[in-house]
């Protein structure tokens, strides 16, 4: 196994696909420059022009031409430069996307991946650093998932490339160059719909996804060496189809739940996490179901003590841990 | 005053069981009501001192009523005082928290968490058949916790698993010696509870007569086939013993009452129960106005009975109100019996097996002589608080003439 950065875990995941299957194409802006954030480096040289296609700066178009080629047979991987900036394409991955299965009775299908970064903690403001997960969470058709460490970024890309339906990718883009882990050699994928438990405890249980699961772990981690309190860290990877059995078996693991992550509070992933552990595991609580998430505010503010208040960090993850653990 | 009845509006309160400053156990006895359809014991709701009793013996009161006040001690979790912070003192950021469940919400002088106790705390508790009142809780604000449940656990030991439903065990039962452990059934559990009380409380005493039934045997062999036919039911011996300890009860109603500290209350209604064994246990269902009925009358209603305590589809009214046990233990063959008193009643009576044996006579043409007769003991088991020797033995001599009575001239509707 070798260790990669998260962000060259994705380029060779884009890369290996690309060399197994001449169906797989990626488009976004600047994309044939390696992107932003160089995620297609060196691939304009590999695959040519053809299938690493430059786009307008026009999301909606990025996703409606990815959708016409993937009903023409191809695989596309459309990239959006920030996730923040995936709006103007909604239309189209609702509407187009994530219905057509539904519309032509399972007859066309749309096997797209959009990846888009997001996620703060990067001083990115208002247009670079939000979470847009929960917009689609709420749309059956789509399949979403949230890799936090380099091996998962690589498997669940190959996974969602395989996938014959519309799969949204957010990749943390602090988790790029920060994340270094090893990757399994050869081809492999990570299944989609599979949560992942990364830590045992049997004192609280915290589901989270994205960059929040490696401050879930540090805060467990602390916590295990300065209170003695042991937390189970379940990493959902997967929010749609979100892993009902992991979340229900997590939760009667320890009866004390805490939900984390750096999307909005109100109406976020959370939310169902915590409807269905309250519907389907209530026999088995032991204290209210907690969250722990980014204050309903339209994005994380640039000053870093203010985008500090905002985002749920280790320190404040292992407050609501300390705090649950205790009632 | 519980709701005990779809029916019931009202009790009369029959005894206290605690006295003002006694402390109650949560589902501990607490007061003997007695109401149109049943008399029962009202358990206390939570644990506590009872403080004030409003409602005397004697006094009749509304369902939702008072009858007592009972002071509920607040338990504060002193060990993990840490994570409590006084309200308003807490972080900032817990505002991004949707509900911060530790912060305590009631103010400390109000109710505490005590007897409220989460699912998992409660699936865990069934599931051992703990009584959570002896479970220390280390939680916020003395709260019992998942954890804590666990421990006392595996400190108690593998004790037997209590069923679901099961009512709390008295008491930590010693561990078992190496064996296999079988589970408690609520009906065990229950039987258990009953006879350790009424074997612990009851000063029993205990008197046997014999009978001669032989004219009853011979009757009986003659007509119960036809009866069954007719009928639909066998008629048994017990159904006899049942009417003539009914008339019994009339002349000796001393025998149809029960025990309580303000006096021996006489019951107005013989109802008298039967016990049956199934294969859960020993399950008691009671006749009610049992001297309203004939002896046929009797004889389908026990097997009725019989049936559906067999069967489990007993309902609460037919275990309930019982004022006098019979058992039949003469159907396991005994000849003799010392039964343990159905509390709080003041008398249970055995009927043994009837077996044809050589016994003196005195009605031969030339005196005395041995003749094979149909004999059948019937022991009795009294509360020496409510009645002594003498009349428990005017009762017997009463039920022994009745059951040497019957015969063909005997009606049996």
């Amino acid at each position: 196994m070798a260790v990669k950065q998260y962000i060259e875990a994705i380029r060779d995941a884009l890369d290996e696909e690309m060399g197994a299957d001449p169906r797989v194409l990626v488009m976004g802006e600047d994309v044939q420059e390696g992107g932003v954030f160089r995620a297609t480096e060196g691939l304009l040289e590999k695959y040519g022009p053809g299938r690493v296609i430059d786009t307008p700066l026009a999301e909606s178009s990025i996703v409606g031409v990815a959708i016409g080629a993937a009903f023409n047979g191809m695989r596309p991987v459309a990239e959006i430069q920030f996730a923040d900036f995936i709006h103007p394409a909604m239309n189209q991955i609702i509407s187009e996307a994530a219905r057509i299965r539904y519309r032509s009775n399972g007859a066309f299908c749309c096997p797209i991946v959009v990846r888009a970064p997001f996620g703060g903690g990067i001083h990115g403001a208002l247009h670079h650093s939000q979470s847009v997960e929960a917009f689609f969470f709420h749309v059956p058709g789509l399949k979403i998932v949230v890799p936090s460490t380099p091996a998962d970024a690589k498997g669940l890309l190959r996974a969602a490339i395989r996938d014959d339906d519309p799969v949204l990718y957010f990749e943390h883009k602090r988790a790029y160059r920060l994340l270094k882990d090893e990757v399994p050699e050869g081809d492999y994928t990570v299944p989609i719909g599979r949560a992942q438990v990364r830590r045992e405890g049997d004192d609280v249980t915290v589901f989270t996804y994205g960059f929040m699961m490696h401050e879930a772990l540090n805060a467990a981690q602390r916590l295990s060496k300065e209170d003695g309190i042991e937390a189970c860290v379940v990493d959902l990877r997967s929010l749609s189809p979100l892993d009902r059995d992991a979340v229900l078996e997590g939760a009667r693991r320890t009866g004390k739940v805490l939900i984390v992550h750096e999307d909005n509070l109100t109406g976020g992933v959370g939310a169902e996490v915590a409807a269905i552990i309250a519907e389907h595991a209530f026999e088995s609580l032991d204290g209210p179901i907690m969250r722990l998430a980014a204050p309903d505010v339209p994005a994380f503010p640039y000053a870093a003590p203010l985008e500090d208040f905002c985002l749920p960090n280790a320190e404040k993850i292992g407050d609501a841990i300390r705090r649950l653990a205790a009632y | 005053m519980p709701m005990i009845g779809e029916s019931v509006t009202e009790g009369t309160v029959l005894r206290w069981l605690k006295a003002e400053g006694d402390r109650v156990a949560r589902d501990e006895p607490l007061v003997e009501v007695e109401t149109e359809k049943v008399d029962v014991e009202i358990p206390s709701p939570w644990a506590g001192v009872l403080q004030r009793i409003v409602a005397r013996v004697g006094d009749t009161v509304p369902v939702g009523e008072p009858l007592a006040y009972i002071e509920v001690k607040v338990v504060v979790g002193a060990q993990h005082a840490a994570p409590l912070q006084p309200a308003g003192a807490r972080p900032v950021e817990t505002t991004q928290v949707g509900t911060p469940p530790a912060q305590p919400e009631r103010p400390a002088s109000g109710e505490g968490p005590a007897g409220r106790y989460s699912p998992a705390v409660l699936a865990l508790a069934r599931e051992h058949g703990l009584d959570l009142s002896q479970v220390k809780g280390t939680g916020i604000e003395g709260r019992i916790t998942r954890k804590d449940v666990l421990a006392f656990v595996a400190a108690r030991g593998a004790v037997a698993a209590a069923p679901p439903a099961a009512p709390p065990a008295p008491a930590v039962a010693p561990r078992p010696a190496a064996g296999e452990v079988m589970r408690l059934t609520p009906t065990r559990r229950t039987i258990a509870e009953r006879m350790s009380r009424s074997a612990r409380t009851v000063p029993h005493a205990w008197l046997a007569v014999e009978a001669d039934v032989t004219r009853l045997a011979r009757w009986r062999q003659q007509i119960k086939d036809d009866f069954r036919q007719r009928e639909g039911a066998d008629l048994t011996f017990l159904a006899f013993a049942v009417n003539a300890v009914v008339r019994a009860l009339k002349e000796h109603p001393i025998l149809n009452s029960s025990w309580s500290d303000d006096g021996i209350v006489l019951k107005r209604e013989i109802n008298v129960g039967v016990a049956v064994a199934t294969g859960e246990g020993l399950i008691v269902p009671v006749i009610h106005g049992t001297d309203r009925l004939s002896i046929a009358a009797l004889a389908k209603k026990l097997s009725d009975l019989g049936e559906r305590a067999r069967a489990r589809k007993l309902t609460i009214q037919d275990v309930q109100g019982g004022t006098f046990t019979i058992d039949n233990t003469g159907a396991f063959g005994s000849i003799m019996s010392v039964p343990i008193i159905n509390y709080p009643q003041a008398a249970i009576l055995t009927l043994e097996a009837v077996v044809p044996r050589p016994v003196v006579v005195d009605d031969a043409p030339d005196g005395q002589a041995i003749a094979i007769r149909h004999m059948v003991n019937l022991c009795l088991s009294f509360d020496h608080r409510i009645l002594d020797g003498a009349q428990a033995g005017a009762f017997m001599a009463s039920v022994k003439v009745k059951m040497e009575a019957f015969g063909p001239d005997t009606p049996l509707h």
